[in-house]
């Protein structure tokens, strides 16, 4: 710094900020990942506010309106997308199928991030036998393709909600277990540990309060372009029919109801799927921008 | 690599192995539902006909006694009888196994056709509108749900177009003895082009459904080793010599920049195994990854288990290829 900012009022800047202020910055600089942010806002949105968003009730047949095209092609406003195949309003089957989609992506990514954190601290952190057993857990949990292991899982406790979360999770924990007995196994090394060691702190807080504030970044990242992954999983899953059951709306399922009018009503399975390449590129740009903004080591 | 190095390696994976075998064998028999209720369907069997096929699938005994049993008769190649088919499980695999091999080799190809000459413009080309039509390409390519896009290719280029089938391996007429099971060889060896063309156009949708989540991970690879690669001394060596720029990207750089390339090539090929099992249902093709889903709605849990452990087994070791290509085309890299 000259001599000549001193005497003027000091501009704010980024020296001033502290490291999220300086990382909040350079999100909001980078205007597509503002743009996709916002984008997944209205989804989580509409998601929540579902009752008061949807036009009509999703589940409500009306053979009358079966395979009735989007209202640009003749159909009618009231049914702007058109309806399925029962008769059912698509954007209302669209806005209730949102609940599903991201409830379990954000669900399965909390809890494996939380179930990941204590595997990975414990591991990196005490070695020895635990580490043996989470990384022999973990190398055998990665022997599987991830939609095999959820497949595998679905046939064995049947479809339905919790099902679908238990299947998920039972592999996600290993993405940020890897990340953190990485880091930890660094961090055990580094001065600030050896500091708190040595003024007498208990392995639970050494684990807890010292190592993990300072490892958290890169799971945070990881974890919201998991959030995008596990949508896509989650709606593969009740394309096969493994996923929630019907009549609940989810995209996954939505896209497969339509196949059979392909021909005849390609609407019906276009949208949904639509909405989870909007919903899921969105999420991964927020998580690139979020990566470039909060990772100095991965900008560099 | 020094040979104990890859010996130590391979033994390594058997650990791993054991362990992903516990579980396939833990999945399925946690299953609720008794596979001999399920067997006998709506049979009327008598208590004792039900107590000796219980006996004879070894369902009196112990759980560990059963996993042994499991272990011992899964690395003979003997895994039951699909209740579906109702011939042994191995036989029913062998017979799907190729179309699912051809479709994944095909998919492979495909992926890293799309993926390294896009990598390599766009890093040569560095932000134009290439790398940046590049970059998008490749988010929306991971962003893409793989059953929705191949549903599209059906509507656009099957219905709505017609250029291609929208289903199945081969037309009814193009159809030849089968000598290797991959019908892209077979129709070349029985001699008729347009059979071969035919079996081309049903593996071009499913395949490019599949290669193009993978393309999208690739292309990003190859770029960024290329850009490094760029700025590495031999490469400005090269070009203070006078060679043009064509012959030190196509000489010098590239050998280098493929390396991480061809190893998440081979990393990737695994995911390219759980793609199949959304890709096979899509467009009806007749392999693993469709047997598989079948199944499950059959509760046809031979199949299951025995098709889960081929697939991690194959992954597995796929893993291990990648590892080991690494270190091949790495000379600076060692185990």
């Amino acid at each position: 710094m000259t001599d000549d900012t001193a005497t003027r009022p000091a501009p704010r800047s980024h020296d001033a900020l502290s490291p999220f202020e300086l990382g909040l910055a350079r999100f909001l600089e980078n205007r597509l990942a503002v743009a996709s942010a916002v984008v997944v806002v209205l989804f989580v949105a509409a998601a929540i506010f579902a009752p008061w968003v949807a036009p009509h009730d999703p589940d409500e047949a009306d053979l009358f309106r079966r395979l009735q095209p989007p209202a640009w092609l003749g159909g009618e406003w009231a049914h702007p997308l058109g309806c399925d195949g029962l008769g059912r309003d698509i954007v209302s089957r669209l806005v209730y199928g949102s609940r599903v989609s991201i409830l379990v992506g954000v669900l399965v990514v909390a809890i494996a991030t939380a179930v990941g954190i204590l595997a990975g601290l414990a591991a990196g952190y005490l070695g020895g036998l635990v580490d043996r057993l989470v990384s022999g857990l973990v190398d055998v949990l990665l022997g599987f393709p991830y939609l095999i292991f959820a497949i595998g899982l679905m046939a064995m406790m049947g479809p339905g909600f919790q099902n679908i979360i238990l299947a998920l999770v039972y592999k996600e924990w290993v993405v940020p277990c890897r990340i953190v007995r990485g880091e930890t196994l660094v961090a055990r090394e580094l001065e600030y540990v050896e500091a708190a060691r040595s003024l007498g702190a208990s392995g639970r807080h050494i684990m807890l309060r010292e190592i993990l504030p300072n490892i958290v970044s890169p799971v945070v990242v990881v974890a919201t372009v998991r959030i995008a992954q596990v949508i896509i999983l989650e709606a593969s899953l009740s394309f096969l029919g493994l996923g929630v059951q019907p009549p609940t709306a989810s995209w996954g399922s939505m896209v497969a109801d339509g196949r059979e009018f392909l021909i005849d009503a390609w609407w019906v399975s276009t949208f949904p799927g639509l909405a989870i390449l909007v919903l899921v590129l969105a999420i991964n740009i927020v998580s690139q921008g979020l990566r470039d903004a909060f990772d100095p080591r991965i900008q560099a | 690599m020094s040979l104990s190095r890859l010996l130590e390696r391979l033994l390594g994976l058997i650990p791993v192995l054991l362990g992903v075998s516990v579980i396939v064998f833990l999945m399925i028999s946690l299953t609720p539902g008794d596979p001999v209720e399920i067997m006998l369907g709506d049979s009327r069997a008598t208590p004792e006909q039900i107590a000796a096929l219980r006996h004879d699938m070894g369902l009196d005994r112990s759980a560990m006694e059963r996993f042994l049993v499991f272990l011992w008769n899964a690395v003979h190649g003997d895994f039951g009888l699909s209740f579906f088919h109702r011939r042994p499980v191995i036989d029913v695999l062998a017979e799907r196994l190729p179309a699912t091999i051809e479709l994944t080799l095909v998919s492979l190809v495909l992926a890293l056709v799309i993926a390294i000459p896009l990598g390599v413009v766009a890093a040569v080309r560095k932000n134009s509108w290439i790398d940046r039509i590049a970059t998008v390409g490749s988010l929306l390519g991971v962003s893409l749900p793989g059953f929705w896009f191949g549903i599209l290719l059906i509507l656009f280029f099957g219905v709505h177009l017609g250029w291609l089938p929208i289903s199945g391996r081969i037309g009814y007429s193009s159809e030849v003895h089968s000598v290797t099971g991959f019908l892209l060889v077979d129709t070349l060896i029985a001699g008729r082009p347009a059979s071969f063309l035919d079996a081309a156009a049903h593996i071009l949708m499913p395949a490019l459904t599949l290669a193009l989540p993978m393309a999208a991970i690739l292309m990003r690879v190859t770029r960024s080793s290329m850009l490094e690669v760029l700025r590495a001394d031999y490469v400005l060596f090269a070009e203070a010599k006078g060679l043009t720029r064509a012959r030190v990207i196509g000489r010098h750089a590239l050998k280098n920049a493929l390396i991480p390339t061809v190893t998440v090539a081979a990393l990737e090929t695994g995911s390219l195994l759980g793609g199949n099992m959304i890709v096979e249902t899509v467009f009806g093709w007749p392999g693993i990854g469709r047997l598989v889903v079948e199944a499950i709605f059959n509760r046809n849990f031979p199949l299951v288990q025995a098709s889960v452990l081929l697939y991690a087994v194959t992954y597995v070791l796929l893993n291990f290829v990648a590892d080991l290509l690494y270190v091949l085309l790495n000379p600076r890299v060692r185990l």
